[in-house]
């Protein structure tokens, strides 16, 4: 099978906020890029920020010897994007469902939920030390190319 | 851009008026402490306008989250009015919609606290 990857690139920052801006930024330039509407593309940036924030916040803490990587991948197929950090890994088994009544007042824990409910796929890797994430949005048919 | 916050009284109902962003370590600090210098003040029938809010995040959603908690176990009321399409679809997602009071009339707003 041919390798249907049409362009990737790989961004290494460090553990702040501006790197969480950044990111989102990005992430917003490459779905327009790979042709999502304007509904789909706030989606995917802010699925991207929340893995960002993720990553400079409960995975790094902030750490300034740390550092967070995140990958764009357009494929003719999809968007993949990867954000990982170096913090101690992160189990998704274990986070709280937002929706339960138990939880639905927590003033935090909402992240993992919006970029499932944002993305097509969304699959942890643990990466000893750290934690992966990888976002996957499918491009329709009627996309074009990049 | 962070967001910004200003108050204004209508016939004893507190009217935040927030514009910019609501995320984690812009918007977010500034509403709780908004929201508390508010309760300090005695006024607990608070309203938070999001009409010119540009951007969300699930902090910011977290921030009017507690702030709700914060204001009703304080004995208060804490509504919000002129949510984005935006804002709107994200308290759906987390079915946060209707545990809030939301208004889309100011006027209509107002009269809707207790007196």
């Amino acid at each position: 099978m041919a390798d249907s990857t049409t362009s990737r690139a790989s961004y290494t920052l460090d553990s702040s906020l501006d790197s969480v801006n950044k990111i989102e930024q990005l992430a917003e330039q490459y779905a327009v890029r790979a042709g999502f509407d304007e509904d789909a593309v706030p989606q995917i940036a802010m699925a991207v920020r929340e893995a960002a924030v993720n990553a400079v916040l409960h995975g790094n803490a902030y750490d300034s010897g740390k550092h967070l990587v995140a990958s764009f991948e357009t494929t003719t197929d999809s968007l993949i994007i990867r954000v990982s950090d170096q913090g101690p890994g992160l189990d998704p088994e274990r986070i709280p469902d937002p929706l339960a009544p138990e939880n639905i007042l927590r003033g935090s824990g909402r992240g993992i939920f919006l970029i499932r409910a944002f993305m097509d796929e969304v699959h942890f890797r643990q990466l000893h030390p750290g934690t992966e994430l990888t976002l996957i949005k499918h491009r329709t048919p009627a996309q074009p190319g990049t | 851009m962070s967001i910004k916050v200003t108050t204004r009284q209508v016939d004893g109902v507190t009217i935040l008026d927030l514009s910019g962003r609501i995320t984690l370590g812009e918007g977010s600090v500034t509403i709780r402490d908004a929201v508390r210098e508010v309760l300090a003040k005695g006024s607990n029938k608070i309203l938070l306008n999001l009409g010119n809010v540009t951007y969300i995040d699930s902090s910011g959603i977290g921030e009017l989250v507690s702030a709700f908690t914060t204001v009703k176990n304080a004995g208060g009321e804490l509504k919000l009015l002129n949510l984005t399409k935006k804002i709107h679809d994200l308290l759906q997602i987390t079915k946060l919609y209707t545990v809030f009071d939301v208004k889309d009339d100011e006027t209509a707003a107002v009269a809707s606290f207790t007196k």
